[in-house]
């Protein structure tokens, strides 16, 4: 088993506990910490692989910079939300609101 | 119920992640020859940079990039649109650490070098413009912890220009290729490595500008939007 | 051409340099030019087939191409219709004197420009960044005023798109690893029978797609940003957001699915949309908000468009090809029915200053033409000749028929009768007559002429039918498209 191989099999268990975290977290930034758990993981699974079949591979490097920025984004974004959320409901999950909205 | 439910997700993930990890053992062992590496390595020499990713980000895919810092735009101004009108600065927010103004002195400009190295960097090893970016932005964001004044962190026009001009200019190389006849995004034969450069160093401060801009926004407007039908 | 992707970008550029009344007029010059372009678009690969076009000069797979058939025109012309219809409506819907309303134009157009990314897409990657464009854009738009509510279900529905994009990257990850290459037909061009990572990669990337889709039961984050948006915000994410990760996963399906799929997905899914035209339309009619009723119907009538599943897996071309037709113009109708819905609802809202449905009572002495825009929309909903959506409906039975699977004409029929149920209630509550209150604000005619004209398109929608299908199943020529057409 290759180095790289390694680094995608470690991406899959990254991926396994982030989505467990997205899962079962109720905290909106413990949520979102898991996304970006999940995030790093996908973003192992493909540079990773990608290695695996023929060496450093520009491609998906480049495309896990692009995916890391449009991560950041979306984090950013979404903390921007989680505090005014916070700021005006004093909430920190989505939970405890019931609306009956299923 | 609730535990039942831990269980089952906990069940579902593991499952999920075996699953995964035996799709990765087997595409990696059928994995089909591409002669994508090859045709890269052949067209590097057109793309007017050296390091490979630089290359495939700014001048091969750079389509996804232009998108990418449309990501960036849409995520910084949606925070400002968040934010009170007057002013972003909350003085409650600073501190006036003694040990953080005297290091500060010494890291803003250190930063700063950094940030211009990274930038420089980009085309011939790992380095460019959002990793530059980030370090501009990391600085901000110390220079407002520490308390110093930064008057143009405002949602007014300047701040709004500031977050659009990467993106602007490199929308208009994209535009300027196509009216001169090629493709969109194509760059003149001969003038990449230049043109290249300048979406960078423009990208790097817009993309400083938007992750300082999301940092600092944060107080919340007076101002109310009611709902549709609100008032019963 | 390629001016369908960089106007949009221009204009968000442009409009946010602006105040909201400022860029009202810059978007509605905007929007002119987007339709005019959008229909030479669709008469140039109408009269000369469909190309490949590669941006930057450099071809797949090093380079990203875009993929211009006359599917991908069509919906391209669809979004510059609706998007244009919501765009003339918010100009004068929104109120211009709050300070954050000039955002809504450069979200707007941003949204635009992903959506043309995503119908032209060929790149699986790209396709990935166009999601992300335009879940921010609309999280971006749902969240504008930041009021708790409207942060809540923005931070819901960021939450579900930021997963469904990850397990679509997922999948996109594992393809990379075995196939080395991210443009969708090099896959599909290698890819063989018995692949069963590929396959696990087709699922997630379907299943992330289908939680973008807001398919039943992963459908919660829909009803709540739907609903708490203001109206031409909801007729655009209802009418054409849900319908770009629809559109990928159907791109998908019939590039790959009948390799990589198998009968128990296909009938899977087919069910799960089953379940969501019933539970949709339920909930639609038990709903005490009116647009929350419009949100619940449109979770029902996704479930439709997930038909495209089993009715194309396994089963002869002919009668693909009719379920392929009876989907898109499923979508089609939808999205200008639904957008006419929610825009008549926003009409009615702000004419009775309550968003609730029995609130509605008399409404009809004083807004007879948005009740009467909403209840032809409604017609095209419930599936009724000569409606866009009787014609598409039509089509699916035909192919359900033919393929024997005889099941999903249940739900077809019954999903149109619970359609019937839900509009018919909210036509009585308006003609209830108990209500004391007279106090009706009348909106300006602009506002109740748009969703008046997107009913009638979905209504005249099942005439033209014929022409419209027919540009579908154009010849795809592989050709080097950056000659093929230049605007």
């Amino acid at each position: 088993m290759s180095p790289d191989l390694l680094y995608a099999l470690a991406g899959v268990g990254l991926c396994g506990i982030g989505l467990a975290g997205f899962l079962l977290l109720d905290h909106l930034l413990r949520r979102l910490l898991a996304f970006n758990l999940l995030g790093s993981g996908v973003f192992l699974v493909l540079v990773g692989l990608a290695q695996h079949r023929g060496g450093p591979d520009p491609v998906p490097q480049a495309l896990v910079l692009t995916g890391i920025v449009v991560a950041i984004a979306a984090t950013a974004l979404a903390i921007v939300l989680i505090r005014r959320y916070f700021h005006l409901t004093g909430r920190t999950s989505l939970a405890d609101a019931g609306d009956g909205q299923s | 119920m609730r535990r039942l439910l831990v269980l089952v997700s906990l069940a579902a993930c593991t499952a999920l992640t075996i699953a995964l990890a035996l799709a990765v053992l087997v595409a990696a062992e059928s994995a089909v020859v591409s002669e994508l590496p090859q045709q890269l390595a052949a067209s590097l020499g057109r793309s007017g940079v050296e390091h490979p990713t630089t290359a495939v980000l700014l001048n091969f895919r750079s389509y996804d990039t232009l998108l990418e810092i449309g990501v960036l735009v849409i995520a910084g101004m949606s925070g400002i649109s968040l934010a009170s009108t007057r002013s972003l600065e909350d003085p409650a927010l600073r501190s006036s650490d003694v040990l953080l103004y005297a290091l500060q002195r010494w890291f803003v400009p250190l930063m700063l070098l950094l940030a211009a190295y990274l930038l420089w960097a980009g085309s011939h090893r790992p380095g460019g413009a959002f990793q530059a970016g980030a370090v501009l932005a990391a600085t901000g964001v110390l220079m407002r912890l520490g308390g110093l004044p930064m008057a143009f962190i405002r949602p007014g026009v300047l701040l709004r220009l500031g977050l659009v001009l990467g993106f602007a200019v490199f929308l208009l190389v994209a535009i300027a290729s196509a009216l001169a006849g090629e493709a969109f995004l194509a760059y003149p034969p001969g003038m990449a490595g230049g043109l290249i450069l300048a979406i960078e160093t423009v990208l790097t401060l817009s993309i400083g500008m938007i992750l300082l801009a999301l940092f600092v926004a944060a107080p919340v407007s007076a101002e109310h939007e009611p709902e549709e039908g609100g008032g019963s | 051409m390629a001016g369908l992707l960089f106007t949009p970008l221009a204009w968000a550029a442009l409009s946010l340099l602006l105040d909201f009344r400022r860029g009202r007029w810059l978007s509605w010059l905007g929007m002119l030019i987007q339709v005019l372009v959008s229909l030479s678009l669709w008469f140039a690969v109408a009269g000369g087939g469909g190309f490949f076009y590669a941006l930057a000069g450099w071809e797949a797979p090093l380079g990203i191409a875009l993929r211009v058939d006359g599917l991908a025109v069509s919906f391209v012309l669809l979004t510059a219709a609706v998007a244009t219809a919501c765009g003339v409506h918010a100009g004068v819907y929104l109120d211009p004197g709050k300070s954050w309303q000039r955002y809504f134009w450069p979200l707007f157009w941003f949204l635009w420009a992903g959506l043309n990314g995503v119908w032209l897409g060929a790149d699986l990657f790209n396709l990935y960044v166009g999601l992300e464009l335009i879940s921010l854009a609309a999280v971006g738009l749902v969240a504008l005023g930041g009021e708790a509510a409207a942060l809540r279900a923005a931070l819901r529905y960021l939450f579900a798109a930021l997963l469904g994009s990850l397990a679509y990257l997922l999948g996109v990850a594992l393809l990379y690893g075995q196939f080395g290459t991210l443009s969708l037909t090099g896959i599909a061009g290698v890819v063989g029978a018995t692949e069963p990572a590929a396959a696990l990669a087709l699922l997630l990337m379907l299943a992330g797609l289908a939680l973008k889709t807001a398919l039943f039961p992963l459908h919660g984050w829909l009803p709540p940003a739907h609903g708490i948006a203001k109206s031409p915000v909801s007729a655009l994410l209802s009418g054409l957001v849900v319908k770009a990760s629809f559109y990928i996963a159907a791109r998908l399906w019939l590039e790959l699915g009948d390799r990589l799929g198998s009968q128990l997905l296909a009938q899977g899914l087919g069910a799960l949309g089953a379940a969501a035209v019933l539970w949709g339309s339920w909930r639609a009619f038990r709903q005490p908000y009116l647009k929350q009723v419009v949100a619940y119907s449109s979770v029902a009538q996704i479930g439709y468009l997930f038909l495209l599943f089993p009715l194309t897996y396994a089963v002869a071309e002919p009668v693909s090809r009719l379920a392929q037709q009876g989907i898109t113009l499923q979508v089609i109708s939808h999205a200008l029915a639904k957008a006419a819905m929610f825009l008549a609802a926003g009409n009615l809202i702000l004419s009775v200053r309550s968003k609730r449905v029995d609130a509605l009572g008399g409404v009809s002495h004083f807004l007879p033409f948005s009740l009467f825009s909403f209840g032809l929309a409604g017609v095209s909903l419930m599936g009724m000749p000569p409606t866009g959506g009787f014609a598409a409906k039509w089509l699916l039975l035909q192919a359900s028929l033919a393929s024997g699977q005889w099941w999903w004409i249940a739900v077809l029929l019954l999903g149109g009768v619970l359609a019937a149920a839900y509009v018919f209630r909210i036509y009585r509550a308006s003609f209830l007559e108990d209500s004391v209150s007279d106090d009706f604000y009348h909106p300006p005619k602009t506002l109740e002429a748009i969703p008046m004209i997107l009913a009638l398109l979905a209504l005249g929608l099942g005439l033209v039918a014929e022409p419209v299908l027919s540009v579908l199943a154009l010849p795809f020529e592989v050709a080097a498209g950056v000659t093929a057409v230049q605007p």
